[in-house]
């Protein structure tokens, strides 16, 4: 799993969105009959206000789901204007700077008529206003004198550990360092939660951060005082699709001015604190006798949740490419330019890596966020395995016992299906083997595009930094590997013929 | 006396290497044909043109009097049994599958198949107990007399041997030459047998075929060869295989 976090993937896996993003692309309806899908983005906050939403309008007795941390705010974005999501929680600075695209102070009236033509609007303002913000340790900070931004201008030695979405965005970093005139020379990229252990032990000097973040608070960080007021006000609202339904919209609605700033921080450590942000969504509502009905997913079925996605992730995945691997596997065992071109496509396909994958057919019509888009990725990386082996197994009968068969009289299907691919079984069998648990491993990565599975929890351990919660995904997944390993070498004994084994 | 086959100038060539040159040949009814020669003069290839495996670049191969065509050699492939060298089993059938795989596909009676297994058995000294064996689990000797089996299944009207006792040590080829002659004898089959060996050649053969360089270079009884070679070649190729009789 180490790899797939590598900064340099991850800021790939974001570019490649972001220059995927075409506005208005994916125009779907969602169907009333369907459960409300609250959308979020990859930290805390997000979480435990889509927690909010979507409880709130469970109690009301509208049906609704949380995607859980699909990202962060285009892929959002794109899966409210697709109609992929009906809500997420989102905030008016990101709107106006990134998603909008507008450098000036824009007026409500104008935001409301822009959102509109995409079929799209916004709740009013829910309390609290969450900005971006500078933070240092204080006792570092103290040391240095670093009290405000501009301070920073004193310490281009001071080594920055910002998280991909600071880095990338208009409103973020680059446009900082313009009206500051910094001229730091140490910024690595790095995940948020991740970015707190370093800053507490000193690997970084500066992080951003957003100003409800519990960990401010635990970790004595300083925020540095914005002296420019380069950060715009971040209040967070709901967006929501025009086609919701209208007492869904005023569900919604009436969390307006509902959530001041201290509560969010309360809630958002409390999510921290215990690992759970249907909990924290919890202690909005005030009442702890309801959390026993809100939050009664017990932790073995939420791993039987988990567990079942990820084998039906990985199960129709592979099921596709046996389906189409073996017969491609075939054609390319006859050689010649077609055989090559098969063997290039599934290569070069592999060489995607994994996560890019997902991220290059989210864009795609059709695709989207999606358990689709999941089980697609899986089918085209498991291709290659199974492609290559079935060709190889074909190719390595003697040519004696091909012409035997040939010489004999039958016909071109008895020798394929009584001749050449009983004797390829073996290394069908391995190409298969390799797809599947390739595909266990892999389908820990669909949980970014909200699609389940045993990488939701090591996604939100992530999140939280959270050793536990990752091993809660990460363990089941490494047992599920080893036993679909044995399944197949089970299942070698029944498929492959005896008189291939002696 | 009827030709079964019938060669007429029939060529192949590999690439820029021709293996057959226009060559002629009928092959008698009932009798068996044994192809000779060093090593790359067209024997083996003679063989393939006859089942199919490889199609003549020019000239023409009759079967009972009909041409073979690419779209009825199936038809022609039924009729005519092929055992090669390592005898072509498929490892992953048992002797039983590999020797029934054929009439299975032609969804001949099961009942008759079993008795003609039988009687196989008992022709090739094949003991019926190792019938459930698979290839792997067979020596080399009880190989070639399962293929022998799969190839007179269908009781073919022509039998083709390739180098079939090739691969085996002296004593179970011995046996085997004389199994061999014995059950052609007895089935009055039709046979066209590839071998280098001239002595395995002048025991089974009542017409022996010798070629060089993708010719016929003579055809005749081993006496014809011996004593009425017809050219220098003939004279070396017998002379260099009588020396270790002559020891």
């Amino acid at each position: 799993m180490k790899a797939i976090w590598d900064p340099r993937i991850q800021e790939w896996f974001r570019r490649i969105l972001i220059l995927s993003w075409l506005p208005g692309f994916l125009i779907l309806s969602a169907s009333a009959t369907e459960p409300v899908r609250i959308g979020s983005k990859k930290f805390t906050e997000s979480y435990v206000l889509a927690e909010i939403a979507k409880e709130t309008l469970s109690d009301a007795g509208i049906s609704a789901e949380h995607r859980q941390g699909m990202g962060g705010t285009i892929i959002l974005w794109e899966a409210l204007c697709g109609g992929q999501i009906d809500a997420y929680p989102e905030y008016t600075g990101t709107l106006v700077q990134e998603i909008l695209k507008r450098s000036d102070r824009m007026h409500g009236p104008f935001i409301t008529n822009e959102l509109r033509k995409l079929g799209i609007a916004m709740t009013k303002p829910l309390g609290f206003s969450n900005t971006w913000a500078l933070v240092m340790r204080r006792n570092r900070a103290n040391e240095l004198g670093i009290r405000t931004i501009s301070d920073l201008q004193k310490h281009p030695e001071l080594k920055m550990g910002l998280t991909h979405e600071f880095l990338d965005r208009q409103d973020g970093w680059q446009s900082l360092v313009v009206a500051y005139r910094l001229s730091l020379q140490n910024v690595v990229g790095i995940d948020h939660a991740l970015g707190y252990d370093a800053l507490r032990s000193g690997q970084i000097d500066v992080k951003d951060a957003y100003s409800t973040d519990a960990k401010i608070e635990q970790y004595q960080l300083v925020v540095l005082e914005d002296d420019q007021k380069f950060f715009p006000r971040y209040d967070a609202v709901f967006l929501y699709r025009l086609s919701l339904d209208e007492n869904a919209i005023a569900l919604l609605r009436g969390l307006e001015g509902k959530i001041d700033e201290p509560t969010m921080t309360q809630l958002n450590a409390e999510a921290e604190r215990t690992k759970d942000y249907a909990q924290a969504a919890g202690l909005y509502f005030g009442s702890s006798t309801k959390s026993t009905s809100f939050f009664g997913e017990t932790r073995p079925h939420k791993l039987a949740r988990w567990i079942s996605r990820h084998l039906e992730l990985a199960g129709f995945s592979l099921l596709l490419s046996i389906i189409v691997g073996v017969p491609l596997g075939i054609w390319a065992s006859r050689g010649g330019a077609i055989g090559h071109v098969i063997l290039a496509f599934a290569g070069i396909v592999q060489t995607i890596p994994s996560l890019a994958l997902l991220a290059l057919l989210v864009p795609l019509p059709f695709f989207g966020i999606s358990v689709t888009t999941a089980i697609a990725a899986l089918f085209l990386y498991g291709l290659l395995p199974i492609v290559r082996n079935t060709a190889t197994g074909l190719q390595d009968i003697p040519r004696a016992l091909r012409e035997s068969a040939i010489a004999l009289g039958l016909n071109p299907a008895a020798r394929l299906w009584q001749i050449y691919l009983p004797m390829a079984s073996r290394s069908i069998l391995a190409g298969i083997k390799t797809s599947a648990v390739i595909n266990v491993g892999t389908a820990t990565l669909a949980a970014l595009i909200g699609a389940g599975g045993l990488g939701e929890p090591i996604l939100s351990g992530l999140n939280l930094n959270d050793h536990a919660t990752i091993l809660q995904g990460a363990i089941p997944a490494a047992v599920l590997a080893l036993l679909v390993q044995s399944f197949f070498d089970l299942l070698d004994r029944v498929l492959i013929p005896k008189g291939l084994r002696l | 006396m009827s030709a079964l086959v019938q060669l007429v100038g029939v060529s192949k060539a590999f690439g820029d290497a021709p293996a057959v040159h226009g060559l002629d040949l009928s092959i008698d009814g009932g009798k068996t044909t044994v192809l000779i020669g060093p090593s790359g003069c067209g024997k083996s290839t003679l063989l393939r043109l006859i089942i199919g495996l490889l199609e003549p670049d020019g000239g023409q191969i009759r079967f009972n009097g009909t041409e073979l065509r690419a779209d009825k050699i199936d038809i022609v492939r039924r009729r005519v049994g092929y055992v090669i060298q390592e005898g072509g089993l498929f490892p992953h059938l048992t002797t039983r599958g590999n020797v029934l795989l054929m009439g299975r596909h032609l969804a001949r009676d099961e009942k008759e198949m079993y008795a003609r297994l039988s009687e196989l058995c008992a022709l090739t000294r094949f003991p019926e107990s190792l019938l459930d064996r698979y290839p792997l689990e067979l020596s080399g000797g009880q190989r070639q007399r399962v293929s022998l089996m799969r190839a007179l299944m269908l009781s073919p009207e022509l039998l083709l041997l390739d180098e079939p006792l090739g691969a085996l040590d002296p004593l179970v080829r011995a046996a085997l030459q004389k199994d061999l002659k014995e059950i052609f004898a007895r089935l009055q089959q039709t046979v066209l047998l590839v071998t280098h060996d001239l002595a395995e050649a002048a025991y089974l053969g009542d017409q022996i075929v010798l070629m060089n360089e993708g010719r016929i270079v003579q055809q005749g009884s081993i006496a014809d060869l011996r004593e009425r070679p017809a050219s220098n070649f003939v004279c070396d190729f017998i002379n260099a295989q009588r020396g270790l009789v002559a020891i």
